[in-house]
């Protein structure tokens, strides 16, 4: 019983974790590969999760959307389309600025959609959320573990794909620009290539990686509402990728696991020790936390836990695989 | 013999051998627009202000097809500036840059190398965490695998583009004698080596003129030696060139016409000799001469 207790904590560790894995693969590629410096990146995220929600979701009767019960897939791909589109005007907008301006701006309007997520009840139901969302796979087995370690099988061949395309298109002669443009943009125009289009390209791939991510957790927990996607979550997933290894997507899962880690760690740790009237006030030791490990990470160890790795197109060697 | 045909609605100037050519192209002006267009480049009283700085004070030249350019000046003459203005690197104050026959002022930088003007930066800028192989491969204009569905829908056809381009890679890398460090990142080459990294880029794109920016800036003498050889063969071959440069010598062995800018301003344009017994050129180079005598 104890042994089964801590599976299937160990379960719903992972499936949480993979939701920032997703996510931080997504902003990888935008910040890792093309130095994208994207801080709105629960907006994308909630953009995706009330897709999905709103696709996928039964009948609520004071909304004027939803109720379309439609397959969890059709969800996710709605999810991705959708938050595609969204990234693709914001980026339309906001690519030209200068990096710090782009950070400012994508910040503005994450919170911004968060506001939109709180006040839109028609839409969102507002501070209520949208409740009883349906979960994949749910009606094999009685047992909730076996759902939660099926769930967690979908999470992980769904990080599978995403991390085998990415993989497999940065060492394209898409990627490869993709880097050229990282190193020097100003060359990279030189040498004739449209910066403005690929950055924008960058970003909407990495944004709609966030939805995906968020359409997998709002089909997992089953509830959402506009808490779900504060600020605090964009800074969480920037972390995760700065102690994983900005540029390398491996990295991005590690640091993606091992951050949410320590969260839930200090987590237990605050609620265990802590008196309960102090409770609330003491889990803002938990940002803490997390700024003194990303301060420490810069200090010590600013190439990450998995240092990024130098890639190279497939093409792009001397002597290729099968050639003398 | 130099002419004024009817090219798409504008009227050009080209240099025809004698009238009854002249007269038997008359029907094939699109063919004349090509063939004969003396100028690769016109710039027509280009002023570029920075905030109050006029840095280029309507200056008008001329590229001819076929020659090597130098452009020469004082520290601040407005070299580079007019440089990034042909290139498309920012708008201009006002003027007019026709290159190939074409007006290409508004274009930006990535539009105007696709046209086939490309330029190096009088400071290298390999593209320092990648390849020498993949500075390289990355250049030619138009590739399929640089559409992101291309990857995943035509893989094969994409594959065998990037084999062409990896074998017209090497063949720049041999002919610039970089091959032994293809594999090596942009950012470890010696200044030298960067340079001819840099030609390299220029001659991966098929340009029809290359703009260099001080090619032989902190060059060691052997080296510079093998960078003034690469530029007078692809000369040969038919690439026209346009360099700033501050070495004399390399600029009065290679290049013909030379132009000489002062002040935003062109001062004078000629062949080596002239330019190096010009009083006025020695007073820009060297500060005014008294005249009065104290």
């Amino acid at each position: 019983m104890e042994l089964l207790g801590v599976v299937s904590f160990l379960v719903f560790f992972l499936i949480q974790s993979s939701f920032f894995s997703l996510t931080s693969i997504g902003l990888n590629i935008q910040w890792g590969f093309t130095g994208l410096f994207n801080v709105g990146i629960a907006g994308f995220f909630a953009v995706g999760a009330y897709t999905s929600a709103i696709m996928t979701g039964p009948h609520y009767d004071d909304t004027l959307f939803g109720g379309y019960d439609l397959p969890v897939p059709v969800g996710w791909l709605g999810a991705i389309v959708v938050t595609a589109f969204v990234a693709a005007i914001i980026g339309y907008i906001t690519l030209r600025l200068r990096e710090d301006f782009l950070a400012i701006s994508t910040f503005g309007i994450a919170v911004s959609i968060q506001l939109i997520a709180n006040n839109m009840d028609q839409l969102t139901r507002g501070p209520e959320g949208l409740y009883s969302l349906p979960k994949p796979l749910e009606d094999l087995s009685a047992s909730p573990l076996v759902d939660n370690i099926l769930y967690l099988g979908v999470c992980i061949g769904v990080i599978g794909l995403v991390y085998w395309g990415f993989e497999r298109i940065l060492r394209s002669p898409w990627g490869r620009v993709l880097r050229a443009i990282r190193e020097d943009e100003h060359a990279a125009m030189a040498m004739g290539k449209n910066v403005f289009a690929f950055r924008l390209q960058s970003f909407i791939l990495g944004s709609a990686t966030m939805g995906l991510a968020g359409a997998l957790y709002a089909n997992f927990i089953g509830f959402i509402s506009p808490t779900d996607f504060l600020p605090i979550f964009t800074i969480q997933i920037f972390v995760m990728v700065i102690v994983g290894g900005s540029g390398n997507n491996l990295g991005a899962i590690v640091g993606s696991v091992v951050m949410w880690g320590v969260w839930s760690a200090s987590d237990s740790l605050i609620a265990a020790v802590v008196s309960p009237d102090f409770q609330t006030q003491a889990a803002a030791a938990r940002i803490v936390l997390i700024g003194l490990i990303l301060v420490l990470m810069l200090l010590y160890r600013p190439q990450g836990l998995l240092p990024e790795k130098h890639i190279v197109s497939a093409a792009g060697r001397m002597k290729l695989k099968g050639e003398d | 013999m130099i002419f004024f045909i009817n090219c798409k609605g504008k009227l050009k100037e080209v240099a025809i051998g004698s009238r009854s050519k002249a007269i038997f192209f008359y029907n094939q002006s699109n063919y004349l627009c090509q063939k004969f267009t003396i100028h690769m480049l016109k710039v027509e009283s280009l002023v570029k202000d920075f905030g109050g700085l006029r840095a280029v004070d309507g200056t008008s030249f001329e590229v001819k097809k076929g020659t090597i350019t130098g452009l020469i000046g004082p520290n601040g003459a407005g070299k580079t500036t007019t440089f990034n203005a042909i290139a498309g690197e920012f708008p201009i104050t006002s003027g007019r840059i026709i290159f190939d026959g074409e007006d290409i002022t508004p274009l930006p930088s990535f539009k105007t190398f696709r046209r086939g003007l490309v330029r190096t930066f009088q400071i290298p800028k390999p593209f320092a965490g990648m390849t020498v192989l993949e500075n390289l491969m990355m250049v030619p204009k138009g590739q399929l695998g640089e559409s992101f569905w291309n990857n995943w829908i035509r893989p094969k056809a994409v594959m065998e583009e990037e084999m062409r381009i990896r074998d017209e890679a090497v063949k720049v890398m041999e002919f610039l004698n970089l091959i032994q460090v293809a594999e090596e990142r942009g950012g470890n080459l010696s200044g030298g080596q960067m340079k001819l990294l840099e030609l390299g880029r220029a001659l991966m794109s098929d340009p029809k003129m290359v703009m260099l920016d001080e090619p032989g800036a902190g060059v060691n003498p052997t080296l510079l030696g093998e960078i003034v050889e690469k530029i007078a063969e692809l000369n040969r071959r038919g690439l026209t060139f346009l360099i700033i440069e501050h070495n004399m010598d390399l600029i009065m062995n290679l290049c013909d016409p030379i132009l000489v800018m002062a002040s935003g301003q062109m001062l004078m344009q000629g062949s080596a000799s002239e330019v190096q017994n010009d009083a006025r050129v020695l007073e820009a180079f060297l500060g005014g001469v008294a005249e009065d005598g104290s």
